[in-house]
């Protein structure tokens, strides 16, 4: 069994980085990454893939790695996972292929997601891109939301020779990859890169159009006649924060925050006209990716305090564990099994505090937390929009959109993403992606059937 | 390809949406008229826009107020509130808008009530036009009630006559029309006669005063709801609403709501959200944004 010690990637040190936006992690270099892939044992029957969403040959590219055929590496994992610049930083890996790797049980495993990152930055590097073969097939289709279902179902689909446009609502493509998760986790240089490939295949992408509104899906099938839709708007409703105060100035949705901050600069105001409106001690309420990041987020406006109130306990959050300990090493403060009572204002309606009830026997029990923005973080839902455009589109109760083999109840109209919900799965962007494709598979079937009729 | 008039920086952008005329109407209330052929194709009255007019800028939200499927035009009528709309009277016919995306919110209820009582102040005068245009073609009997705080600021008032049977017009200083506030008249006709159905569109004080007016006569009343907005799509709750304690987003879900169900005081509120870094941001304009 590998002597070797799991190769630590650099990262910025917490004190820089936490007042810049500056990536964290560094990634592999060449000698770390060569050494990290020689970790490997080439299990027979490697547990890791049973572990991937996609199914990546993770053993294969890993094998490619050690031989520095890096470009051989490249296609293999592009054969399952269209953007590996973009997973290997935001893959839960500890749930899912390095939970499985066998060195796990005795030692730390292969650290896979670092080795895929690497991979695709490689890649990226050496202007290295998917090349195909492109036969028109004289079909048309709409992808409807500009996420990692949406891109990847488009990627699939325009390689198979289908005309794509894509219909993203707001002014920039990448959905949560870009509007979402900050720069200093996923550097947005990278999510361009991703589009400028999927445009070099002839997908177009046109901003500010908000399908229900602008077109209906019936018009998409209809009036402006293509032969498949695909549906990946998403599940960005933010849920609502259920205590006294929720309205006041000063408290917002975790969405807004990181919108006003990733996609207008808010951070850079007033060069940028969006203000953030994030004062000095902020507390965020939640501790999922989005909890994380919001907090994170605000620790680099130079406040004074930036909490995490959670009414679980660590254990529990389902964070990536890095980034936790990233939040942890940056300064942002954890108040774990602590309740959100109560958000109180001076006057005029300005928040000047929280009351909180902590769960802990070890602490006083209710305590005032002195904020001046609270910042909740509770988890999405489905947008309603869309399906209440679209007459005869079968959702389930709270509106997530209900498919058969990724085909809704419209025939010729499919969805993926986390605008559909599949139990036991969680919403992650492996996941959206994953459905993107399968649905363009589908849809590419259904075009085949039809033509054959 | 053009320069956008920005006065904080110049940045190139591929021309999107081109203005083709420009209306001052008074020194801060001016009118676009945008080439959008499809967004004016989709339109209808009540519904709104998102506006961002170069890569710096904020996303502003503003009302369609008249739509020309002919020409593939939209109708925007602006009052420089502060620093984005100031910004925006520097732009002239033949320039440019980066970004515009709508129709957005749900359109306005249109049929046959009856009688309407269409009321527009300020910044609501050109918004309520398209909702008054279509309530007319629809058979209604149409009353409009629209308020300027002086003379000078008047502006479409032929338009609302040849779509209403009645049109009220008064200004704060009695300079034309009658004197005073908007809900005078309309709670004159209302103590007078029998209304189906009351529309106001102005700032949140004014449809606070509109609504409490009808409430009394138990007429329906519909305000359109200004909230700040970011994406205007449901996905930011910025522009959330307490509709007699349930939330709804005005972005998705309005921007026309029951006048008598809108929790007006905790929007108001809301609405002062970003005043000090609306002041900071003018401020540190005048000194440093020449860069
Ligand atoms: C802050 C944050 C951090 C996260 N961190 C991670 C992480 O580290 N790892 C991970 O795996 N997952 C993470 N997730 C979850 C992950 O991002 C999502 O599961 C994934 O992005 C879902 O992809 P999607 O394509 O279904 O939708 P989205 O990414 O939500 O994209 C949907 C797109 O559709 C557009 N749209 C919506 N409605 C319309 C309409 N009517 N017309 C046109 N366009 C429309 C939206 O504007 C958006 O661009 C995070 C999520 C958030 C919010
Ligand atoms: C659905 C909708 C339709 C609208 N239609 C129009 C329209 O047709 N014409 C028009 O001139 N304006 C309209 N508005 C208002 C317009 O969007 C705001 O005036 C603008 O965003 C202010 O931006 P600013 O940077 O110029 O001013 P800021 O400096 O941001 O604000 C100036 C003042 O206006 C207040 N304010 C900020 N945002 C809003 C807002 N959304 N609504 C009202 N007051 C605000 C501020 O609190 C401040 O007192 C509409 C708003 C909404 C939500
Ligand atoms: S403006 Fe963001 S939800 Fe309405």
């Amino acid at each position: 069994m590998s002597r070797i010690a799991r190769q630590h990637s650099a990262h910025l040190p917490p004190k820089t980085r936490a007042t810049n936006f500056k990536e964290v992690v560094c990634g592999y270099t060449e000698t770390e990454a060569v050494a990290e892939a020689g970790r490997c044992i080439q299990c027979k029957e490697p547990l890791c893939i049973t572990g991937c969403p996609v199914r990546i040959n993770i053993k294969g590219f890993i094998h490619l790695i050690t031989k520095k055929d890096y470009k051989g590496a490249y296609e293999t994992v592009t054969e399952a996972n269209l953007f590996p610049s973009i997973c290997g930083r935001v893959c839960p890996q500890e749930r899912q292929c390095e939970a499985a790797c066998v060195l796990g049980k005795k030692r730390e495993p292969v650290s896979i997601g670092l080795l895929e990152r690497f991979v695709g930055d490689t890649a990226r590097q050496s202007g290295r891109h998917q090349t195909h073969e492109i036969v028109s097939t004289g079909t048309r289709a709409a992808v409807v939301g500009s996420g990692p279902a949406g891109l990847a179902c488009a990627y699939d689909l325009a390689k198979a020779g289908v005309s794509v446009i894509v219909y993203e609502a707001l002014h920039m493509p990448g959905g949560v990859l870009t509007y979402g998760i900050p720069e200093f986790r996923l550097p947005k240089e990278i999510v361009r890169s991703e589009i400028d490939n999927l445009k070099r295949l002839g997908v177009v992408i046109k901003t500010n159009s908000v399908i229900g509104r602008l077109h209906t899906i019936e018009d998409l099938m209809g009036r402006l006649s293509f032969d498949v839709v695909f549906i990946g708007t998403g599940a960005g409703y933010p849920s609502t924060l259920n205590v006294s105060g929720a309205s006041l100035n000063g408290v917002m949705s975790a969405n807004e925050f990181l919108t006003r901050v990733n996609l207008m600069h808010g951070n850079d105001f007033p060069r940028y006209a969006t203000p953030v409106g994030a004062g000095k001690n902020i507390a965020v309420i939640g501790c999922g990716n989005t909890a994380i990041d919001s907090a994170r987020t605000a620790l680099r406006l130079s406040p004074d305090n930036v909490y995490i109130v959670y009414r679980r306990t660590l254990e529990e959050s389902p964070a990536r564990k890095e980034e936790i300990r990233h939040a942890m090493e940056e300064g942002v403060q954890f108040l774990f099994r602590t309740e959100t009572k109560e958000i109180i204002a001076d006057n005029e309606g300005w928040v000047i505090g929280m009351n909180c009830r902590s769960k802990d026997e070890a602490a006083a029990p209710d305590f005032l937390l002195n904020v001046d923005t609270v910042i909740y973080a509770l988890g999405t839902m489905a947008n309603p929009l869309i399906a209440r455009t679209t007459p005869g589109l079968k959702t389930d109760k709270a509106g997530y959109i209900e498919t058969e083999d990724l085909m809704t109840s419209i025939p010729g109209v499919f969805a993926g993403g986390d605008i559909t919900r599949t139990k036991g799965t969680f919403t992650t962007v492996i996941h959206a992606m994953s459905t993107g494709r399968r649905a363009a598979a589908g849809m590419l079937k259904y075009l085949e059937s039809r033509r054959q009729t | 390809m053009l320069a956008l008039k920005c006065r904080v920086n110049v940045i190139i952008v591929t021309a999107m949406f081109e203005i083709i005329r420009v209306e001052n109407f008074s020194p801060s209330t001016f009118l676009w008229e945008v080439i959008a052929p499809e967004i004016a194709q989709a339109a209808r009255p009540g519904q709104f826009v998102i506006v961002r007019s170069d890569e710096r800028s904020e996303r502003i939200p503003l009302t369609i107020a008249d739509f020309n499927t002919d020409e593939g035009t939209i109708t925007l009528v602006i009052q420089a509130a502060g620093k984005s709309t100031d910004q925006m009277r520097a732009y002239r016919v033949g320039d440019s808008i980066l970004d515009i995306v709508g129709p957005l919110g749900e359109p306005s209820e249109i049929e046959n009530f009856g009688t309407v009582i269409v009321v527009g102040g300020g910044l609501g005068v050109a918004p309520v036009y398209p909702i008054l245009r279509a309530l007319k073609l629809h058979g209604c009997n149409t009353i409009s009630i629209i308020g300027f705080r002086t003379k000078s600021l008047v502006f479409w008032e032929g338009r609302f006559r040849d779509y209403s049977d009645e049109t009220i017009i008064v200004t704060d200083d009695g300079s034309y029309g009658q004197m005073g506030l908007v809900t005078q008249p309309l709670k004159e006709i209302l103590a007078a006669r029998h209304v189906d159905r009351v529309i106001a569109v102005g700032p949140l004080v004014m449809m606070r005063a509109a609504a409490e007016t009808t409430r009394p006569f138990g007429v329906r009343t519909i305000v359109s709801i200004n909230a700040i907005m970011v994406d205007g799509t449901g996905m930011c709750g910025s522009c959330r609403v307490n509709l007699a304690g349930e939330i709804k987003f005005a972005c998705i879900d309005g921007p026309d709501m029951d006048g008598h169900l809108v929790n007006f005081d905790e929007l108001i509120i809301r609405q002062r959200r970003f005043v000090k870094y609306e002041k900071q941001s003018i401020e540190m304009c005048k000194n440093r944004c020449q860069e």
